[in-house]
């Protein structure tokens, strides 16, 4: 009697094996389901719209704690800055203001000019990776890449006109448009009841 | 300035306290050696000009300073 009642278990067995390995496939799909619904979104990084303008605004107030009120009101009002040549002219002629000057445009090149005509010498291209290792190719907001150009000339312009890429003036910025900037400035400069430091520049 | 981020403190401290001093010193130095540049902004006597001071050592940054500011090094674009 034992054996034929082992016997018929056995058979039941064997008869439901493909009714079990079904079963626990939905079950472990169940699990793997229930699993992904509970950290797969916590998982992924949230982006967040207002950091990047949030970060801009605090350059904004860092570039103004930096500079002084003309260059800030610059800024502002242009979209540029221009910071005066460190090597200055000789003897008498010394007198007549800086030789040459840039105008800072922010993730744009470094422009130098001659503040006396307008002629546009040269553009330095520059920028400030990130040097942290962490991957990406982020970069600083506008108002603080114009803050590092802007420390970074008037602290040790030789080094960072050695580091930069020179080009003539057209390479990635339009000439008619710096000129215009320049005539930009010079307007400026006039209505603000000042005599402008710089020519309009040539057409 | 952190790319990405923008401005990020590092740290504050009253450098006459030996303690806030030490820490400063060491953050100062961990930001050279990830290849940080450091610069205080300052304003020249007479003139009244702003303009940047470049600092390479604790030692150099000026008494004055109120903060000092690292920023990623320039490289040609």
């Amino acid at each position: 009697m034992l054996p034929a009642l082992l016997s018929l278990a056995l058979i039941g067995l064997v008869l439901a094996l493909p009714l079990l390995s079904r079963q626990a496939g939905r079950w472990r799909k169940a699990h793997e389901a229930r699993r992904a619904a509970r950290s797969g979104p916590l998982d992924i990084p949230l982006y967040d719209p207002g950091r990047e303008r949030r970060a801009e605004q605090r350059a904004r107030e860092l570039l103004r704690s930096c500079v002084n009120d003309e260059e800030w009101g610059m800024y502002r009002d242009l979209g540029f800055i221009r910071v005066r040549g460190k090597h200055s002219r000789r003897g008498a002629d010394s007198e007549r203001g800086p030789a040459y000057a840039y105008l800072v445009y922010p993730h744009k090149p470094i422009v130098a000019f001659v503040p006396e005509s307008g002629r546009l010498l040269s553009e330095y291209c520059v920028e400030f990776p990130d040097m942290t290792g962490d991957g990406g190719r982020s970069r600083l907001p506008a108002s603080d890449d114009v803050l590092a150009k802007w420390m970074a000339l008037t602290s040790d312009e030789r080094r960072v006109i050695r580091r930069a890429n020179m080009h003539l003036v057209g390479r990635q910025l339009d000439p008619a448009r710096v000129r215009r900037d320049l005539w930009r400035l010079a307007e400026w400069e006039r209505r603000r009841g000042q005599h402008p430091q710089t020519a309009a520049g040539h057409q | 300035m952190k790319p990405g981020h923008g401005e990020m403190l590092v740290a504050e401290g009253d450098p006459r306290v030996a303690e806030d001093e030490e820490r400063l010193v060491e953050e100062f130095r961990r930001q050279l050696d990830e290849g940080m540049w450091a610069a205080v902004p300052t304003t020249r006597a007479g003139s009244g000009r702003r303009e940047a001071l470049m600092v390479k050592d604790y030692a150099d940054i000026p008494v004055e300073a109120e903060r000092v500011i690292f920023f990623p090094r320039a490289s040609g674009g």
